[in-house]
């Protein structure tokens, strides 16, 4: 059964919808990430389940019982802030102690609990420092021991990375990903950053304007985006307005104006004459020179515009037949040469029928 | 450059000059060995040894003492209440209720709290009136005092108690209560302070029978500039300035006008 599960919440700041008709379900045990860009409505769905403000419309469940007008300290959950929060005239050790103390522990199992605590995030000799004396890292990692020391049930974490520098960020996310597969409990992670989301979680709601746009596994996401935003927001893409020209159990035709025809797979029903885009991944997408291969299916002509370097990859921009600019990311390993092709080659690009995915409108 | 830096120097030399320079005079002539206050005639303690056998104005001193230690105990209270309450809710006449009696005129204040004591609640003029309206004009500092504290404090560690399994009432005794105990020192130094030398205030809600220190000192002037009131002058000003002192060790954001 599910542990959280948000029924049709909506949330109302004046005429600002901050969140419109959220409806999840997060199971025990569960990485689940909330992932949208800036004033999505993220946090705003973490503060409602954690207590601090209300839905206008809705219900949030938690083991089957629903939180509505539970106190925040009632609830068996907690929370590490974007800002850490950390009790500024409390050393480390009493940051960590605090949620034991007040949930009426012995004195033995708080310091024991301590302890243990503190040496799953490795910080046992910063304990008796003050967090004014700590760096960010070290902060955030105090802010994640409160969190879990007293086991609660849920842990939510709004950007808790956010403040990091890109190096620390990936050494936090290897050890969130470890901790949280360690002491098992259930964690609702916030994050802008889609890398961030697709490397740590079981699950993504890919937010937008307060909405879910798509809830899924991350490769999932990757592979078969629901829509073009959230196609564009995970990962690099290339979105095609085409037009559907034959569909049939399997295979569809598009039509790409100015291009021609592209081969795809898709096996849902679809109308023929229908507009939307094809999107299709960098990565997927071969460059040779425009004399190989001349008799692949869905092979263009076009030629260089713009190369980056990239070291393990080299990403081409290649201006096709109809002034499309499609990229495309070519691994560097295979050739023993920097870059296969130079700014202004003319080029032909070409991609399996089942790499691409058609979004309708 | 140079030019301007020197006239810098000049006029705010000048400026503490005039400021302290009456001062000055008022400690040195508390300890001149004359009736006079006009001539250096030599060392002495006499003045003060009078002063300790004065028991009107020892009454007086009692007087301040007592209503100066009330006034800022239930002022610190009352402020911080206030103070809490205009940081967490964004009333917009709040502030202004709470620090109008700071800006405000102290005569206006004066009289507008003699005409509330004598028309509103008929009260006879004495040690409670003198008391209240101590509070009323020390409560305003307080309340700004422990507000820049918490203005400068991370909202989400309140948020992060309550996250925590705190009470409310737990989150303020653990929490709020320490972190704002700088600030509640700061404003009751300050109280104690503004009460102890309160003269326009008192003046106009004292009464007959009850006198405190600044309003024993005027009537002592009204008849001659004694030493005696040199050496009660000087005691009052020592205390003010350790008072202030204090305050601003506790809270020093405050006092360098952070507030
Ligand atoms: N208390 C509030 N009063 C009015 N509007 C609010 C309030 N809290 C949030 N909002 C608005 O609701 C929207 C969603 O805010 P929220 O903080 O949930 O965004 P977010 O997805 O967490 O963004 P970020 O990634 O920048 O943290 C924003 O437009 C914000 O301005
Ligand atoms: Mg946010």
């Amino acid at each position: 059964m599910a542990l959280l599960e948000l029924k049709n919440i909506t949330r109302r700041f004046g005429d600002l919808e901050a969140v419109k008709d959220v409806t999840l379900s997060i199971d025990a045990g569960e990485f689940f990430t909330l992932l949208g860009p800036s004033g999505c409505g993220k946090t705003t769905i973490l503060r409602m389940i954690a207590g601090f403000d209300a839905p206008d419309e809705g219900d949030i469940l938690l083991d089957g019982r629903s939180l509505a007008g539970v106190p925040p300290e009632k609830r068996p959950l907690h929370t590490v802030f974007q800002s850490y929060a950390l009790f500024p005239h409390m050393t480390v050790a009493g940051n960590v102690a605090f949620p034991l103390e007040m949930a009426g522990r012995s004195r033995e199992e708080i310091r024991r609990r301590v302890d243990e605590t503190l040496a799953l995030v490795h910080l046992t000799d910063k304990a008796s420092q003050f967090p004014h004396e700590l760096s960010g890292g070290q902060k955030q990692r105090v802010a994640l021991a409160r969190g879990l020391v007293n086991k609660p049930h849920l842990l939510l974490l709004d950007e808790p990375l956010g403040a990091l520098d890109a190096k620390l960020r990936v050494e936090m996310q290897v050890e969130l990903i470890a901790l949280q597969r360690e002491v098992g409990i259930t964690f609702v992670f916030v994050t802008h950053s889609q890398q961030e989301a697709l490397a740590l979680s079981h699950r993504i709601g890919v937010m937008r304007n307060g909405c879910i746009e798509q809830c899924d596994e991350p490769d999932k996401l990757y592979t078969n985006p629901a829509n073009r935003f959230v196609a564009d927001f995970i990962g690099r893409i290339n979105l095609l307005e085409v037009e559907v020209a034959a569909s049939g159990k399997v295979l569809l035709k598009l039509n790409a104006e100015g291009l021609g025809e592209i081969a795809a797979t898709d096996p849902r029903p679809i109308r023929v004459g229908e507009r939307g885009a094809f999107a299709l991944r960098p990565e997927l997408i071969r460059v040779f020179g425009h004399k190989e291969s001349a008799d692949l299916r869905n092979r263009f002509e076009g030629r260089v515009k713009e190369l980056l370097y990239l070291g393990d990859v080299t990403l081409y921009k290649v201006e096709l037949a109809n002034g499309f600019i499609i990229e495309a990311l070519m691994p560097n390993a295979a050739s023993g040469r920097a870059k296969f092709h130079e700014v202004g080659d003319p080029v032909a690009v070409c991609w399996r029928q089942d790499a691409g995915v058609y979004l309708r409108n | 450059m140079k030019r301007s830096t020197f006239w810098l120097w000049v006029a705010s030399l000048a400026t503490y000059a005039f400021l302290y320079i009456p001062l000055a005079v008022v400690v040195l002539f508390s300890f001149n060995d004359s009736v006079l206050n006009a001539q250096w005639v030599g060392f002495t303690t006499r003045w003060y040894a009078k002063l300790m056998g004065d028991g009107e104005m020892l009454r007086a001193a009692g007087n301040s003492v007592l209503i100066a230690l009330l006034s800022s105990t239930i002022a610190t209270v009352l402020g911080a209440m206030a103070g809490l309450a205009m940081h967490r809710y964004h009333f917009r006449f709040l502030p202004l209720l709470v620090l109008t009696p700071v800006a405000m005129p102290e005569i206006l204040l004066g009289v507008s709290l003699l005409l509330f004591f004598r028309q509103v609640l008929d009260l006879t003029l004495g040690f409670l009136s003198i008391l209240v309206a101590h509070i009323t004009f020390s409560i305003g500092f307080v309340a700004v005092i422990v507000r820049a504290r918490l203005a400068g404090m991370d909202e989400s560690i309140f948020e992060a108690a309550r996250d925590l399994g705190a009470t409310p009432w737990a989150t303020f005794s653990r929490i709020t209560l320490p972190l704002i105990l700088p600030a509640l020192v700061a404003g009751f130094l300050m109280s104690f302070t503004l009460s102890i030398d309160d003269f326009v205030i008192t003046f106009f809600v004292a009464g007959v029978g009850v006198s405190t220190l600044p309003l024993q000192i005027y009537s002592m002037i009204k008849v001659a500039v004694t030493p005696e009131v040199n050496a009660v002058s000087t005691l009052l000003m020592a205390l003010t300035l350790t008072l202030i002192f204090l305050a601003s060790r506790f809270a020093p954001d405050v006092l360098k006008g952070k507030a």
